[in-house]
């Protein structure tokens, strides 16, 4: 099998990123390792979003809901026996998963295929939906799912979550499930599936009368994203190592769209690029909320003032660059290498130019 | 090849269509004429499934296709040419193209057929890697009509190809469907609003006034009668 340069551009930078993450692995303190763990957690979220909206127009808002099944579900598969024991002490577990204990990998994928079938189970009278109505739907659901997290307390412990999750979440886990994430995704809206699903966003009307079947596409969108949402939030439980409803409401789901919007509606690049620049600028802007001086004044800490910022941030974005970050380009290769030839050849006029095309 | 007996259809409680029957026989162009509101796009949208009637019978090639679904209707050899084009704007001219073969699965003829296309539309070729919404609107009902052939449809209709187009350009979108019922043998179903090139191309006509065909006979015929003279072709 002879490859092209690009799939050995990428094989070689794949590696060079592995590399690197295990070398943070090693030498990171846990604060900044935090950081980037999230950063590959919202990225997997915003893909995701980006999937079933930017790809496929269906304005969704159940993305916490299914982030919270994917993580109770890994967290009370990798959960210790005697773990779930001390956890459970207002009312007992049921016994049917009170002795289960599994390694990561394949808690995380049945995380990730509970979420896709409940996802799939959400989507099927919601998908008759279309806009807004779509997306008050989703939010109900979302908010359905939260609740019932709250009172199925044999199986969740109901409010006061799950303590003690085993933290097996490092760098090449998260990285490595955004790796896969991408992947599969890139290469479903490269498919004639992508294809059809961009069709849909559209023009249904369009579409169906060429015989595009809209809830099969529908559908997919909603089973595959549903999917890695799962994993992110299975990701997610056991980076943190302790959960409970409140991290699943509808707040969560309002920051991926945000993301994805600053982002870029249809661009992958744009979704991780704007979920890490989220994570990290949430943590920069934290000396924000404590107390500080200007000059002579004096500001008293503010606990939330950084989400302020990151509004106006966030308005100045869409200000400016109206379709996201980076609209619906993509990274590629070839524009690395055209870049550096342009470079090379002492152009120094017209870069700007080309970013903003 | 098509016909349609009787058929009625009713959104909430107007009757769009009252009753209407009409025949499409292979290798014809047939038009279905009438005002707004008459019916026209009911009854297209009735043959696609996307509406049900409430009574009536439609059959294609002796098969009933009533009560299918979209995308079965297209997979039997129906293709739809949607009023106002309703091209994907954000999707490349190529990107139209291969949607418009979504239900077949023969890649290598499929790149065939988007050439021929594209010999067929030379314009659209100049275009092919442009996204369809920066087309003008006569390039726009080209990639529609494009796209609607890629289904190697056995019966091609057409919603309003006129709309929203200067004289001349529609006046060349009528005379380019012509061309593919004479050299390809094409069957088409073509409704307008605008009568007089409408008749000028087709063989048969329907005229549909208020959800019933008041009126119906060869279009040569149809365009010496006085009632439509008076009517639809602004001649008194």
């Amino acid at each position: 099998m002879r490859l092209s340069r690009n799939t050995i551009l990428t094989l070689i930078a794949l590696l060079v990123i592995a590399g690197l993450l295990a070398l943070a692995q090693a030498f990171m303190n846990p604060y900044l390792l935090r950081i980037l763990n999230l950063c590959a957690v919202y990225s997997i979220f915003a893909v995701t979003f980006n999937l079933i909206f930017g790809y496929t127009g269906q304005f969704s808002l159940g993305h916490a809901g299914f982030a919270a099944v994917g993580a109770y579900v890994a967290a009370l598969l990798t959960l210790s026996p005697s773990q779930k024991i001390s956890n459970f002490f207002l009312k007992p577990i049921v016994p049917l998963l009170a002795n289960v204990e599994l390694p990561f990998l394949p808690a995380l994928i049945i995380g990730g295929i509970v979420a896709s079938l409940v996802g799939s189970l959400i989507a099927w009278p919601a998908l008759r939906l279309r806009g807004d109505y779509l997306a008050i739907a989703t939010l109900g659901f979302s908010e359905i799912i939260r609740i019932l997290l709250v009172n199925m307390q044999p199986i969740t412990n109901g409010a006061l979550g799950l303590k003690g999750i085993p933290a097996y979440t490092n760098l090449l886990w998260s990285w490595g499930a955004l790796a896969v994430c991408l992947f599969v995704t890139k290469r479903l809206v490269d498919s004639s599936y992508g294809r059809a699903m961009r069709a849909v966003r559209d023009d249904e009307v369009a579409a169906e009368a060429l015989g595009v079947n809209l809830f099969k596409h529908k559908m997919m969108a909603f089973a595959v994203s549903a999917f890695f949402v799962g994993v992110a939030g299975g990701l997610m439980a056991n980076l943190i190592s302790t959960i409970d409803p409140k991290v699943f409401i509808f707040t969560l789901t309002y920051q991926i769209v945000g993301i994805t919007v600053m982002g870029g509606m249809g661009s992958l690049t744009g979704s991780v690029i704007a979920a890490s620049l989220y994570t990290i600028f949430l943590e920069l802007l934290r000396p924000i909320e404590s107390q500080f001086t200007i000059g002579s004044l004096t500001v008293p800490g503010i606990p939330g003032m950084r989400m302020v910022i990151f509004s106006i941030l966030l308005l100045v974005v869409i200000l400016f660059y109206r379709k996201g970050l980076m609209g619906t380009r993509e990274f590629s290769w070839d524009w690395v290498v055209n870049l550096i030839r342009r470079l090379k050849s002492g152009k120094k006029t017209g870069s700007s130019g080309e970013v903003k095309s | 090849m098509l016909d349609i007996k009787n058929l009625h259809v009713s959104y909430g409680g107007i009757r769009a269509l009252q009753g209407i029957s009409l025949h499409v026989p292979e290798g014809k162009i047939i038009s279905l004429l009438g005002a707004n509101g008459a019916g026209k796009s009911t009854t297209l949208r009735t043959i696609m499934g996307i509406v049900k009637p409430t009574e009536g019978s439609i059959e294609f090639l002796g098969g009933n296709i009533l009560g299918m679904k979209s995308f079965q209707v297209v997979m039997k050899g129906i293709a739809l040419v949607p009023e106002g084009r309703r091209v994907f704007t954000n999707l490349t001219v190529t990107e139209n193209l291969a949607l418009g073969a979504y239900t077949r699965n023969d890649k290598v003829q499929i790149q065939q057929d988007i050439e021929e296309i594209y010999e067929l539309f030379p314009r659209l070729r100049e275009r092919e890697k442009q996204s369809a919404g920066t087309l003008s609107g006569g390039e726009q009902q080209m990639l529609a009509l494009g796209r609607a052939l890629m289904s190697k449809p056995k019966l091609l209709m057409i919603d309003e190809p006129s709309l929203g187009l200067a004289p001349v350009l529609s006046q060349g979108v009528l005379s380019r469907l012509k061309e593919l019922n004479q050299t390809r043998g094409q069957t088409i179903l073509l409704i307008e609003q605008n009568a007089r090139a409408a008749l000028s191309i087709a063989d048969y006509a329907y005229i549909l006034e208020t959800g019933r065909i008041t009126l119906e006979g060869p279009a040569a015929e149809l365009a010496t009668n006085d009632a439509v003279r008076k009517t639809y072709l602004g001649i008194h």
